[in-house]
């Protein structure tokens, strides 16, 4: 139980390598299962448990087709870590910035000094 | 990718368990460094703009103690702390970071940083900063029960880290 509940957010559904090679097969269009056990050179049960868990999350959807089950991207579902690494990355754009202000005080501080 | 000016900053994630910040800044390195390791230019710039900083006391040697605190401007205090572990001057800085969390323990060693400095084209430096969300008893804890559960620790930091930055 305590496992299930880890892959209960697009952060940790994200963590796991293979499951964003999945994501990264979707972002071309819709495809069914068997292509992307091809694609992966994973077993079809694996690729279905990791299908599973990016359900879970929302970041895929799946509808039926005929006997095929065809699985598509959702990307609002990685929004979160869309705005958590923008947020991460303004904060360190805005340190480096204010760095190389500093920097050119040091700079011209040193040059006077000589 | 090259780096080839300054200005350019990458975020990338090399493993399940890090993030890595590379920038290439216009000064040499030793100036660099003096800018990373000198609590009254720590003051100028690494609070980014979104507060000030009130503290940022630095026992800037092997096991020291650093505690940084910044007022955001939302009025609310935001604090983190960890020790230096290795200090190779002008080249390397590890350190741990544990972001205080207000009305809890603020138990473990939190992340682990690593700020490498390199000389680049021009005369100036390439900055990258590493952070390893898994600790030792982090990692071994993955390593007995899965990934999964580590990996979501570090994202629960990051989570935090990331709500007290907005």
């Amino acid at each position: 139980m305590a496992r299930a509940a880890t892959t209960a957010d697009a952060f940790n559904a994200v963590a796991e390598p293979r499951r964003r090679e999945i994501l990264d097969a979707l972002t071309g269009g819709e495809r069914p299962v068997n292509e992307l056990v091809d694609l992966l050179g994973l077993a079809q049960p694996h690729v279905s448990r990791h299908l599973r868990v990016l359900r879970e999350v929302g970041a895929v959807e799946v509808r039926d087709e005929g006997r095929q089950r065809l699985y598509r991207l959702n990307p609002e579902a990685l929004k979160p870590i869309h705005d958590w690494v923008a947020g991460y990355q303004h904060l360190w754009e805005e340190r480096f910035e204010l760095l190389e202000g500093v920097l050119e005080d040091l700079k011209d501080q040193e040059d006077k000094d000589g | 990718m090259a780096q080839t000016s300054s200005g350019t900053m990458e975020v990338t994630f090399p493993s399940d368990e890090q993030i890595l910040i590379t920038r290439t800044v216009n000064a040499p390195r030793h100036l660099v460094y003096r800018a990373w390791t000198t609590p009254e230019l720590v003051r100028k710039w690494w609070a980014g703009r979104r507060g000030e900083m009130t503290v940022a006391d630095m026992d800037f040697r092997v096991g020291g103690a650093w505690r940084y605190v910044m007022v955001a401007h939302g009025e609310f205090e935001v604090a983190f702390h960890g020790t230096y572990r290795e200090i190779v001057p002008n080249e390397r800085i590890v350190q741990t970071e544990v972001m205080e969390m207000p009305g809890e323990e603020s138990g473990g060693e939190g992340v682990v940083n690593t700020v490498t400095f390199r000389d680049a084209d021009g005369g100036a430096t390439t900055v990258s900063i590493l952070t390893d969300a898994g600790s030792k008893e982090v990692r071994d804890t993955i390593a007995q029960s899965g990934m999964e559960g580590g990996v979501r620790e570090q994202f629960e930091l990051i989570e935090e880290l990331a709500a007290s930055l907005t």
